[in-house]
């Protein structure tokens, strides 16, 4: 079921938030033994707003497209006493006294969350599983990972626990564990949505998105969210478009483009082929394909590690033991601290801080920031000449369908690898979803990527909710994903 | 002298914004421990700095009163360093694209003007303070950490190595905090550390280019203590050289009760910081119009007000100078002028007694209890020969302690000068009768005592009578 659907039964008064509410409890609790999405609950709160929609659906008033429509929230967000562990040993007893600027956009519309979701430890991960504080599974086969970063997102909307999600991409934290559990996922532009109370893995890449069942659901949570906040500095000013005007079943006119070095020799077969069968779909819909290459993308993923790795190395010095989270104590206050990161944090944790810190020295600034920086500038600018004749870019979202537990945790690099084609989205800023694009011949589902310009959120909407309505196979419910009401 | 002292000197000048720099605390001194905290300054995880406008209005000003460049594109930077004091773990600061570079301070030490360059001035946030269970961080069983000085707006300000003594220091220091202080930008009080201030210094000898090695000085909480300071640490490099010994860069302390500077610890090489642009706030443009808008709210600036008392009001270099430092004072002696007084007179005036009772009171002539109007009357009474500048030193004082009007005091103690001929000489011949031996000494030609005899007259008078007309009338008494 998805939030519209939902929406409606509301409001024709065929089902109450109560009883939804607690039929979604009821079904998270019978998948959850498996799916372990969750890292803590909020079932009391959830039922509270639940009973406060249908007093206001009682009363004849409005209810906003999200209200009472149970959700779910990466445990890197905050809400106000509630924990927000991002998954970490470190955080594991910090509950912020403070909302996230998203959080209190979506109180405003009496929003439910049933609870925090698992990811990998401070968003550093492509799987999920550098978790310290749970082990979640994909939805679809208990033995693969859901992806990462926002796996708990991403499985508990596959696997029904949650009608949507929120979570954050850094480097393709949103979409690549949307794709590998057969859902939707928005990166929105940078600064669309405000990052205030998202806590930080690297601050000039994260930005907080949708997971959803469908496309217009992506564009219901992103309306919900949107906006300029004066508590973000990077948020973009102005007034934000009602994005479900952008849900036009219609691609005639566009151009989309496909940028050939995401097509190269690391792609997965099943994966190629379905991105040639969407391309086929677009061009039988009217669009018009348009092969474009931009070739700095290989310099992406050494420039995203540096650049996001330099500034985690600092986002996360403030981990240390004095005022809030885990304290080791010790004798001193160096070896306090030194004791209260080496435990607190997880070997890719602290594989990461050291990599920034070392990018950062002296010495190595030149030869690694500055260089990444530089080529994070010619990769946005290769972009920005590509929206000149594209409307929209098509790739895959990870070059591989979801892999299984333990394959790549001890190879870092081919962890890596996974993320090639999300992060050059994230160092240009510009908005891009994942959509269900088929399935491999595993039956684990393949995600397409739609990259647009920035703020061109609205253009990527549409091609999505056009391919979805021309392809309806391609977003299929996972086996234990519906909730029965 | 065979050695050269060679000093430069970094200012931490906290300002007196409402709130801190990117949050909305109050930069209020004092307060209890962690009460002037919020998510934001206290770092906790989300949270991000919002640059509050107010700091960047006053670096603008700051910058453009000591003849600097505005960049018309700056940013902010994160210094990475592990302090308990310091939330974050790291200092949002200014690196290589700080808000001012390349400006000036003149000064003036034994009559001669000393040009000081300014390398750059840049915005930062302030750390928390370590309240120690023991007296030092390393005899402590425990330490806490207030954080209400968090995030409170500084600007550093960073002057090149131009300074070649103690006495041109402590001048710079003095200067600049009274240009701070006629900007309204800061309490700069050394004591309370709105006002932070750490020298370089190296010893060279006199004649040489090369710049020796240098210790950095921290801890001088006063002007004295700086001038003491750099004086000192001078003078044992230059013994230390003297006696074939090298210098070792570290960082020393200055121990005001022992006189002395004492090594911290050695910088044997940079600190690392790991600077990096600050990835949450966006860089800043400030456009040439802007600049123009602070220009023009600048105050009269003292160089500018010292030049002017002198043309327009025909004071002494000197006297000016210590009318200007203090903008407050300057103020006042503009209002008493402007309300009709003789601007020399009333310079007197606050050079002397008002001065004393300024400073006595421990306040700036700004809350003195006299106002300038009233000085202006005071000194209007004196010219209209209603009471003598003898007399007036008590109707000061009075008003001092009454906030009354001259005239009225004058009149409430029947202070009016006695012009009356007949009193006056009824109390001259008095004088002249219980005195004989002043009188014989004055005929025998010994011209002093002609005062004794006026002081008696004037005595007699209890201070009203015209001091000129008893000195007339004993002259003339006596020479008949």
């Amino acid at each position: 079921m998805t939030i519209h659907e939902l929406h409606q039964k509301l409001v024709n008064k065929e089902l109450s938030a109560l009883e939804l509410t607690k039929a979604v409890i009821a079904h998270k609790e019978a998948v959850e033994g498996q799916v372990h999405a969750y890292l803590s609950d909020s079932h009391e709160q959830a039922l509270a707003v639940a009973e406060a929609v249908d007093a206001k659906i009682a009363k004849g008033e409005a209810i906003a497209p999200l209200a009472g429509i149970p959700g779910a929230v990466k445990d890197n967000i905050c809400i106000k006493g509630q924990p927000a562990t991002c998954a970490s040993k470190m955080l594991e007893n910090f509950i912020p006294p403070y909302n996230a600027s998203v959080i209190e956009a979506l109180q405003g519309q009496d929003f439910i969350s049933l609870g925090k979701v698992n990811m990998d430890e401070f968003a550093m991960g492509g799987s999920t599983e550098n978790s310290a504080l749970a082990k979640t599974t994909n939805p679809w086969n208990a033995d693969y990972v859901p992806g990462g970063s926002s796996g708990g997102s991403a499985a508990a909307v596959s696997s029904g626990s949650a009608i949507w999600a929120l979570g954050s991409d850094t480097g393709g934290s949103i979409r690549q564990p949307s794709s590998y559990c057969g859902v939707v996922g928005l990166k929105p532009t940078y600064g669309n949505v405000s990052r205030y109370g998202l806590i930080a893995f690297a601050s000039s890449l994260d930005q907080i998105g949708p997971v959803a069942r469908d496309v217009t659901d992506a564009a219901l949570v992103l309306n919900a969210i949107t906006g300029h906040d004066d508590h973000d500095s990077t948020s973009i000013p102005g007034q934000r478009p009602d994005y479900t005007k952008a849900l036009v079943n219609d691609v005639k006119g566009m151009t989309i483009g496909v940028p050939k070095e995401y097509f190269g020799d690391g792609l997965h077969e099943d994966v190629r082929k379905a991105m040639e069968e969407a391309i086929e779909t677009y061009r039988s819909l009217g669009a018009a394909i348009k092969e474009v290459s931009l070739p700095t993308t290989k310099y992406a993923l050494s420039a995203y590690y540096i650049i996001a790795l330099a500034e985690a190395s600092s986002n996360l010095a403030r981990y240390d033991g004095v005022s809030y989270g885990l304290r080791v104590p010790a004798d001193n206050l160096v070896e306090m601290s030194t004791k209260t990161r080496t435990i607190g944090f997880g070997p890719e944790v602290q594989r990461r801080i050291l990599l920034g810190t070392y990018v950062l020295s002296a010495g190595y600034y030149d030869a690694y920031y500055l260089k990444a920086m530089k080529a994070r500038r010619l990769i946005k600018e290769e972009f920005d000449r590509a929206f000149e004749d594209v409307d929209v870019l098509l790739a895959p979202v990870a070059p591989n369908t979801a892999f299984k537990f333990g394959e790549k945790i001890n190879d870092p690099l081919s962890m890596y690898l996974e993320d090639i084609c999300t992060v050059p989205v994230n160092l240009a800023g510009i908005p891009a979803i994942s959509i269900p694009a088929g399935f491999a011949s595993n039956g684990m589902p393949i995600g397409m990527q739609l990259m647009g310009k920035p703020m061109g959120e609205e253009a990527i909407l549409q091609a999505a909710y056009t391919f979805e309505q021309a392809r309806p196979e391609c977003n299929k419910v996972a086996p234990t994903g519906e909730v029965q009401l | 002298m065979k050695y050269e002292t060679v000093v430069g000197l970094e200012v931490h000048t906290e300002l007196k914004t409402k709130s801190k720099i990117f949050c909305g605390c109050t930069t209020e001194f004092g307060g209890d421990q962690n009460t002037h905290v919020c998510p934001v300054c206290l770092g906790l995880p989300g949270c991000l700095p919002v640059l509050n406008k107010k700091v960047l209005d006053y670096a603008i000003k700051v910058g453009l009163a000591l003849h600097c460049d505005i960049l018309g594109f700056n940013k902010f930077d994160r210094k990475n360093y592990y302090y308990p004091d310091l939330p974050k773990n790291f200092q949002t600061s200014q690196y290589d694209l700080p808000i001012c570079l390349n400006g000036y301070l003149d000064i003036e030490v034994g009559g001669k003007t000393r040009r000081i360059r300014i390398t750059r001035i840049h915005m930062e946030e302030d750390a928390g303070k370590l309240v120690h269970s023991g007296s030092t961080i390393s005899t402590s069983d425990s330490s806490n950490v207030d954080y209400n000085r968090t995030g409170v707006p500084l600007l550093e300000i960073v002057s090149e190595p131009d300074m070649r003594s103690g006495e041109e220091a402590r001048a710079y220091v003095e200067k600049l905090r009274s240009i701070l202080k006629y900007l309204d930008v800061s309490d700069v009080r050394m004591e309370e550390g709105s006002l932070r201030c750490d020298a370089n210094i190296s010893v060279r000898l006199v004649g040489d280019d090369k710049l020796g090695t240098k210790t950095e000085i921290k801890n001088m909480n006063s002007l004295s203590a700086l001038q003491k300071g750099v004086e000192y640490e001078a003078l044992r490099q230059a013994e230390l050289v003297d006696d074939g010994g090298q210098v070792v860069q570290e960082t020393r302390t200055w121990d005001d009760g022992k006189g002395m500077t004492l090594s911290m610890r050695k910088k044997e090489a940079e600190n690392d910081y790991r600077y990096f642009p600050e990835p949450d706030l966006v860089p800043l443009t400030i456009s040439d119009e802007q600049i123009e808008d602070a220009r023009k709210t600048l105050p009269e600036l003292p160089d500018a007000k010292m030049a002017r008392f002198q043309d327009e009001y025909g004071l002494s270099n000197e006297d000016s100078r210590i009318l200007t430092a203090l903008r407050e004072t300057a103020d006042y002696l503009d209002a008493t002028v402007k309300a009709g007084a003789d601007a020399k007179g009333a310079a007197n005036w606050m050079l002397g007694d008002l001065s004393k009772m300024v400073n006595e009171a421990n306040i700036t002539f700004k809350d003195a209890p006299v106002k300038p109007e009233q000085l202006a009357k005071m000194m209007a009474l004196i010219t209209k020969g209603t009471i003598s500048g003898k007399i007036a030193k008590k109707v000061l004082a009075s008003m001092w302690d009454t906030g009354k009007d001259p005239d009225v005091i004058v009149e409430e103690q029947g202070l009016v000068q006695i012009t009356d001929t007949g009193a006056i000489e009824a109390l001259v011949k008095q004088v002249i009768a219980d005195n004989p031996k002043s009188v014989e000494d004055f005929k025998s030609g010994k011209g002093k005592a002609i005062g004794f005899l006026v002081g008696q007259v004037m005595k007699a008078s209890k201070g009203k009578a015209n001091p000129g007309m008893v000195n007339q009338m004993l002259k003339e008494e006596l020479s008949k």
